[in-house]
C-alpha cells in the first residue's frame, strides 16, 4: 500500500507525576514499584501521534514496545490499551529512572529487530525525545543507530506526510521555533516533543479488543537484565522545591500578580 | 499465653489498584480494570471540576450536566450495563462491573454516579423482566453509537415513588392508574396511564420512563410496570426541580404523566384471560428483582466516599502548622502536623476501618449477585423442565432444595451425598440466594447509615476547613450526600424490614453458623485478625436471635414479631455489623493467598497485610461492642424492673437466709446487698437490683466477648502509627 507506515513506538513507565517522588541509595525512587505508574509522557504523545498516522494511512500499524516489570506494564495498559489500537511487545525489565540508556536502546532494538514481519522500509520508529524519569534524551537516538536508521528527529511537534510521500517534520529548536525538514520517508527515527493532539478518551471497548494481542504479548515478555555498563551515581536528588509563605491582608488582586512576575523574573 | 509475631515495618504507600483487585477479587478481570481506570478518568476529570466550579449549585438541568453524561457514554461507562452484542464490552452478570464504576464516580461525586445509575435503573426493570422484543429495542436505544454511528442516546427514568401519601417505603400501595383506552376486537389494547412521580431521578435528560402503576380498570389485572415514552399521545411533563442539597449533579424532579401507549409497553408482556389484561409480572416483582441489584451499588457509593477521605484527611493533618514563622522544616511539628496527636490518628483509622469494612461488604454482595445470576437462571430452567413453574408449585420445591442445603451445611453427611449435594445447582443457588437476601439490604443499610455517621467524623478531622466548599476531596458534599444513599432506592426501615424476613430464613442461618466456624479457624491462626472477637461477637448474636425468637417481654408478649421493630430491626442493625467485619477479614486473607504472586503488591505485601489486618481487628472490636450492646438491651431490657413484691423478692437473700449462710460462706453477708428483713424490711430503693435476674449463658458470652477484645487496642496503636507515616502523593489527583 503507498504511503503506509510500521511505527513502533518505544516507552518506559514513570511515576504518577503526582506521587512523591524520594530518591533512596542504590539509586532506586522510593516505594517505586508501588507507586501508580504512567506511561511515560513524552512518549504518550508519541504514540498518540503515531495512531492518528495509522488512521490516517490505512494499511499501517503500530506496535508499542514497553520495557518495566512485567506486573507495572499489566497495570499501565488497563488505561493504555484505551486510547487507541497497538500491538504491544513487551520486556520485563526494570524501571527506567536510573538505568544506562545504552543497554536500554540495546535491548529496545533488539526487541524491535526480532517483530515478526516487520518490514523495515516501512519503520518509523517513534518515542519520547527524553523521558520524565530521567532525561538521558539518547536512548530512542541509539536505538535507531542500532537499527542502522540514521534520518533521525528530536523534538518534533509535527510530522506530515506529503502526496509525494515526503516526510515533513517540525522539531523545536531554541527560543520557541521550529525547524522544518524535509525527509524522503520512511525509514526514520523521531524523538516526540509533545506533538499537538490532546490525550484520547478511555474506551473500554477499545481497550477489550487491545487485550486480546496484549494479554499473551504480557505472557511471552522477554526478561532483560541491563548491564550497568560502568555507569555509577553520586548522587541523585529531586528539584528543591522553595516556599516563601508570607500572610497579607487586603492586597488586590492585581498587586500579587504584579509580584508574582517579579518574583519569577528575578 | 502470648503469641509472638514477627515484627514488619509500617504499610509504605496507600493501598494501590494492585492491592485492590486482589481485595474486590478483579486482579483476572481486564474489563473490569479497565471500566475503572475509565470511570476514574471522567469522575477525576470533568466531574472533579464541574464540582469545583460550582455546578453543584443549581438545581437546574445546565448544558455542564447534560455533557457529563455525554462523557459517561464515551467513556464506555453507560455501556458496562449492556451486553456486547448490544455495544457492551463486559459478558456475563455486572453487578461487580457497575459496582465499581459507581464506587469511581462516588469517589468524587455520588451525584455523578447517581446520573449514571438511574439511567440503569430505568433500563433494568426491562433487563430483568422484560420480553425480547422489549430488551432489544430500549437497550439499543440507550446503547452509545458506536464508532461510525450517528445517533442520539436515549436515556431513561425509573419512576416508583409518588406524591405523598402514597409510595414511599411502602410501595405497595400506588395512586398511578392504568385503564384501557380503547380495544378493538383483535387489535393491541391502547391503555391510558396516569401518573405521578416524586423525586424521579434523571427526569430532565429522560426520553423514556419505567412507571409503576396500578390497574384503575376492571379490564386490567394487579399493577405493572410500563414504559412511557416522550411522544406518546398525551402530556409527557418533566415537572419542577426538585430543591435538593445534595447529590446535585443529577437531576431529580416531579413529573406528571398522562399518556396513551399500546399495551406491549407493559414490562414482561401480558396475556388476555376473560377479557382481562393479565401483565405477566406484578410491579411488586419486577421491583424486588430491580432494587436486589442496584442497592448493592448504592451501599457501594458510601464506602468510596470513607476511603476517598483518607488521603485528604492525612494531607491536611500533615501539612496544619506548615507555613507558621516559628515552626521550622525538619521539626517535628513541621512534619508531622496534628497526627502528633494520638487521637486525630485513631479517629482516622475509625474512618478507615469502617470504610474497608463497608467496601469489602458490598463488593462481596455484588460478587454473590454474579454468581446468583447465571444459577437462577439454571434454577427456572431445572424447575421447568420439571413442569414447575412459579407460585406455590415452586416454593414448595424449593423448601426441598433448602432442606439438603442445610444438610449439606450440617457436616454429618458422608462423602458421597456431602459431594452429590455440593455439586447440585439448586442447592448452590439456594445457598446463594439466601446469603443474597440477607447482604443486600445489609449492604444498603449499614454502608449508607454508618457510613454518614463516619463521614461526619471524617469532615470532623479536617477541622473548619471540612464544611468549606473548598475542602480536599468535597468531604461536606460527601457526608450530605451519603444521607440520601440512605434514603433513596429504599431508606433503612426498608432494608431493615427485609432483613427481619431474611436474616430468620434457615438456610441463611446455617450459613452464619458456618462462617462462625469459619472465623474461629482464621483465628486460631491469626489472633490479631480479629476473627476471634468477631467469631464470639457472631455466636451472641445468635444466642440472642433464638432468644428473642422464644422469649416474652415482661407482659408475656413474644419479642421477635414483624410488628415489633424495636426487636427485629435492632438484631438487624447488630447483623449488619458482624458482616462487614466478617468480609473485612475475609478480603485481607485473599490478599495474603494472592498477594505474593502479584509483583507489585508482594514489595510492601508483609507490612500492608499487617495494616490492613489491624484495621480489621479495630473494625471487628467496634463490631463487636455494638452487638454486645443491642444485644444485651435486648436480652435485659424486657424485663421489668423488680420491686419489693413477691416477684421481686425471689431474687434477694433474706436476712435469716443469710445468717445461716454465714456459717459456710463467710463474709457472704458483706456482699449481699439485697437482704429482706424478717419484717419484710428491705434497704430504701425503688427495687432490687435487677442484675439477679437474667441469663448465665449471655453474661458467660459478653464475658468471652469482652477478653476477646485482647489486643485490638495494640492493633490500633499500630494502626495509627502507619498511618502517621505512610506516603501519600504531593498532592490530590483531583480535579485533574
Ligand atoms: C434525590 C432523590 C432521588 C430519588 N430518585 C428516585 C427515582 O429515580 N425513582 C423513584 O421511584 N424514587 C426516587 N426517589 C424516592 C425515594 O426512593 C424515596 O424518597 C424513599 O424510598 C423514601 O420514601 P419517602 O421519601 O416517601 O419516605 P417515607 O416513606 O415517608 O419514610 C420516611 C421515614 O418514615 C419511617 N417509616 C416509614 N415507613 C416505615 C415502616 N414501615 N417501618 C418503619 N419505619 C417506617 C422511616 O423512618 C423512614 O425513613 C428519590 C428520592 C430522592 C430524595
Amino acid at each position: 500500500m503507498p504511503n503506509s507506515f510500521q511505527i513502533v513506538v518505544c516507552s518506559s513507565l514513570v511515576p504518577d507525576p503526582l506521587q512523591t517522588l524520594e530518591p533512596v541509595a542504590g539509586p532506586a525512587l522510593k516505594n517505586e514499584m508501588m507507586l501508580p505508574a504512567v506511561l511515560d509522557p513524552w512518549a504518550a504523545c508519541s504514540l498518540y501521534e503515531a495512531a492518528a498516522l495509522a488512521a490516517a494511512h490505512p494499511g499501517s500499524k503500530v506496535y508499542l514496545v514497553a520495557m518495566a516489570p512485567k506486573a507495572k506494564l499489566q497495570q499501565v495498559m488497563m488505561t493504555v490499551a484505551q486510547k487507541v489500537p497497538f500491538e504491544l511487545v513487551a520486556l520485563d525489565g526494570p524501571l527506567g529512572g536510573f538505568t544506562d540508556a545504552q543497554s536500554t536502546a540495546a535491548a529496545l532494538a533488539e526487541a524491535i529487530a526480532a517483530i515478526p514481519a516487520l518490514d523495515r522500509s516501512k519503520l518509523l520508529l517513534f518515542g519520547g525525545w527524553e523521558s520524565a524519569s530521567r532525561g538521558a534524551g539518547v536512548t530512542l537516538q541509539t536505538a535507531g543507530e542500532l537499527l542502522g536508521i540514521t534520518e533521525q528527529f528530536q523534538g518534533v511537534d509535527q510530522l506530515t506526510v506529503r502526496d509525494d510521500g515526503q516526510l515533513e517534520v517540525l522539531e523545536r529548536v531554541e527560543g520557541g521555533r521550529h525547524q522544518v525538514s524535509l525527509c524522503q520517508g520512511a525509514p526514520a527515527v523521531f524523538g516526540w516533543a509533545t506533538g499537538n493532539l490532546a490525550e484520547p478518551r478511555n474506551s473500554p471497548q477499545m481497550g477489550m479488543a487491545n487485550m486480546r494481542g496484549i494479554t499473551p504479548a504480557l505472557m511471552k515478555a522477554k526478561p532483560v537484565k541491563l548491564d550497568a555498563n560502568g555507569l555509577s551515581y553520586v548522587s541523585a536528588a529531586v528539584p528543591k522545591q522553595t516556599r516563601e509563605t508570607r500572610l497579607v491582608r487586603d492586597m488586590p488582586a492585581e498587586e500579587i500578580a504584579r509580584e508574582i512576575v517579579a518574583w519569577m523574573a528575578e | 499465653m502470648a503469641t509472638f509475631l514477627p515484627q514488619v515495618g509500617a504499610m509504605l504507600t496507600l493501598p494501590g489498584d494492585a492491592v485492590r483487585q486482589i481485595l474486590w477479587r478483579f486482579s483476572d478481570r481486564f474489563d473490569l480494570q479497565m471500566l475503572v481506570q475509565s470511570a476514574r478518568a471522567v469522575a477525576r476529570g470533568q466531574v472533579a471540576h464541574m464540582v469545583a466550579a460550582g455546578e453543584r449549585n443549581t438545581h437546574e438541568w445546565t448544558p455542564a450536566k447534560q455533557q457529563m453524561m455525554e462523557a459517561f457514554d464515551k467513556a464506555g461507562i453507560t455501556a458496562a450495563f449492556m451486553e456486547p452484542e448490544q455495544g457492551g464490552f463486559i459478558a456475563g452478570p455486572k453487578n461487580l462491573a457497575l459496582g465499581l464504576a459507581a464506587f469511581e464516580l462516588a469517589w468524587v461525586d455520588g451525584g455523578a454516579a447517581t446520573a449514571s445509575l438511574a439511567g440503569f435503573l430505568a433500563l433494568a426493570p426491562i433487563h430483568e423482566r422484560g420480553t425480547l422484543e422489549q430488551t432489544a429495542h430500549y437497550m439499543a436505544l440507550a446503547a452509545p453509537p458506536q464508532p461510525g454511528e450517528d445517533r442520539k442516546v436515549r436515556r431513561g427514568a425509573f419512576a416508583l415513588t409518588e406524591p405523598i401519601p402514597y409510595v414511599g417505603v411502602d410501595t405497595g400501595i400506588l395512586s398511578g392508574r392504568l385503564r384501557v383506552a380503547e380495544w378493538n376486537e383483535g387489535q393491541e389494547p391502547l391503555l391510558h396511564v396516569e401518573k405521578r412521580g416524586r423525586f424521579i431521578t434523571n427526569i430532565a435528560c429522560a426520553d423514556f420512563v419505567t412507571a409503576a402503576v396500578e390497574s384503575g380498570d376492571p379490564r386490567i389485572k394487579g399493577s405493572c410496570v410500563v414504559i412511557l415514552e416522550e411522544g406518546d399521545p398525551g402530556s409527557f411533563d418533566r415537572g419542577t426541580p426538585t430543591k435538593k442539597l445534595v447529590h446535585q449533579l443529577s437531576s431529580t424532579g416531579d413529573p406528571i404523566f398522562s399518556l396513551t401507549v399500546p399495551a406491549s409497553r407493559i414490562v414482561g408482556g401480558y396475556t388476555v384471560k376473560d377479557g382481562v389484561i393479565v401483565p405477566n409480572f406484578s410491579h411488586g416483582e419486577i421491583i424486588e428483582a430491580v432494587f436486589r441489584r442496584t442497592r448493592v451499588t448504592v451501599g457501594l457509593m458510601t464506602s468510596a466516599k470513607l476511603l476517598s477521605a483518607v488521603e485528604p484527611v492525612i494531607r491536611y493533618q500533615r501539612g496544619r502548622f506548615r507555613g507558621a514563622e516559628s515552626i521550622k522544616e525538619g521539626s517535628l511539628r513541621y512534619e508531622m502536623g496534628i497526627q502528633q496527636r494520638e487521637d486525630a490518628l485513631q479517629r482516622l483509622v475509625d474512618v478507615w476501618a469502617s470504610g474497608e469494612a463497608s467496601a469489602s461488604l458490598g463488593f462481596a454482595a455484588a460478587r454473590l449477585f454474579d454468581d446468583l445470576d447465571p444459577l437462577e437462571r439454571e434454577k427456572t430452567a431445572l424447575l421447568a423442565e420439571r413442569g414447575i413453574a412459579g407460585g406455590r408449585a415452586e416454593m414448595k420445591a424449593m423448601r426441598e432444595v433448602e432442606a439438603k442445603a442445610v444438610a449439606l451445611l450440617s457436616g454429618d453427611l458422608v462423602d458421597a451425598r456431602r459431594d452429590e449435594l455440593a455439586s447440585d445447582p439448586l442447592v448452590q443457588y439456594a445457598l446463594r440466594d439466601a446469603a443474597a437476601n440477607v447482604l443486600c439490604p445489609a449492604t444498603k443499610l449499614w454502608n449508607t447509615g454508618e457510613g454518614t455517621r463516619m463521614m461526619r467524623e471524617a469532615v470532623s478531622l479536617m477541622g473548619g476547613y471540612g464544611i468549606t466548599e473548598d475542602c480536599p476531596g468535597f468531604l461536606a458534599n460527601k457526608w450530605m450526600d451519603a444521607q440520601l444513599e440512605a434514603t433513596y432506592e429504599g431508606p433503612e426501615a426498608v432494608q431493615r424490614r427485609q432483613l427481619t424476613i431474611t436474616m430468620t430464613n434457615e438456610v441463611f442461618l446455617a450459613q452464619f453458623k458456618a462462617w462462625t466456624k469459619e472465623m474461629r479457624a482464621i483465628a486460631s491462626e491469626r489472633p490479631g485478625s480479629g476473627a476471634c472477637t468477631l467469631a464470639t461477637a457472631m455466636t451472641m448474636w445468635l444466642w440472642t436471635l433464638n432468644y428473642t425468637q422464644h422469649a416474652t417481654d415482661a407482659d408475656g408478649n413474644k419479642l421477635y414479631h414483624g410488628q415489633r421493630q424495636g426487636v427485629t430491626f435492632a438484631l438487624a442493625d447488630a447483623l449488619c455489623w458482624l458482616l462487614a467485619a466478617r468480609c473485612q477479614i475475609l478480603d485481607v486473607e485473599e490478599l495474603e493467598a494472592r498477594g505474593p504472586l502479584d509483583a507489585v503488591v508482594a514489595e510492601d505485601l508483609p507490612a500492608t497485610l499487617q495494616f490492613l489486618r489491624d484495621l480489621c481487628h479495630v473494625q471487628s472490636a467496634r463490631a463487636s461492642g455494638e452487638v454486645s450492646r443491642i444485644c444485651a438491651e435486648l436480652v435485659y431490657g424486657y424485663n421489668r424492673h423488680p420491686a419489693w413484691d413477691a416477684e421481686g423478692h425471689k431474687a434477694c437473700f433474706l436476712s435469716d437466709e443469710l445468717d445461716e449462710y454465714e456459717g459456710f460462706i463467710p463474709g457472704l453477708g458483706a456482699v449481699a446487698t439485697d437482704v429482706i428483713g424478717v419484717s419484710g424490711s428491705h434497704p430504701v430503693k425503688a427495687g432490687p437490683c435487677a442484675g439477679c435476674a437474667g441469663s448465665l449463658d449471655f453474661l458467660h458470652l459478653q464475658n468471652k466477648l469482652a477478653t476477646c477484645l485482647t489486643g485490638s487496642r495494640l492493633a490500633k496503636d499500630r494502626a495509627a502509627g502507619t498511618v502517621s507515616k505512610v506516603m501519600i502523593p504531593e498532592a490530590l489527583d483531583y480535579p485533574q
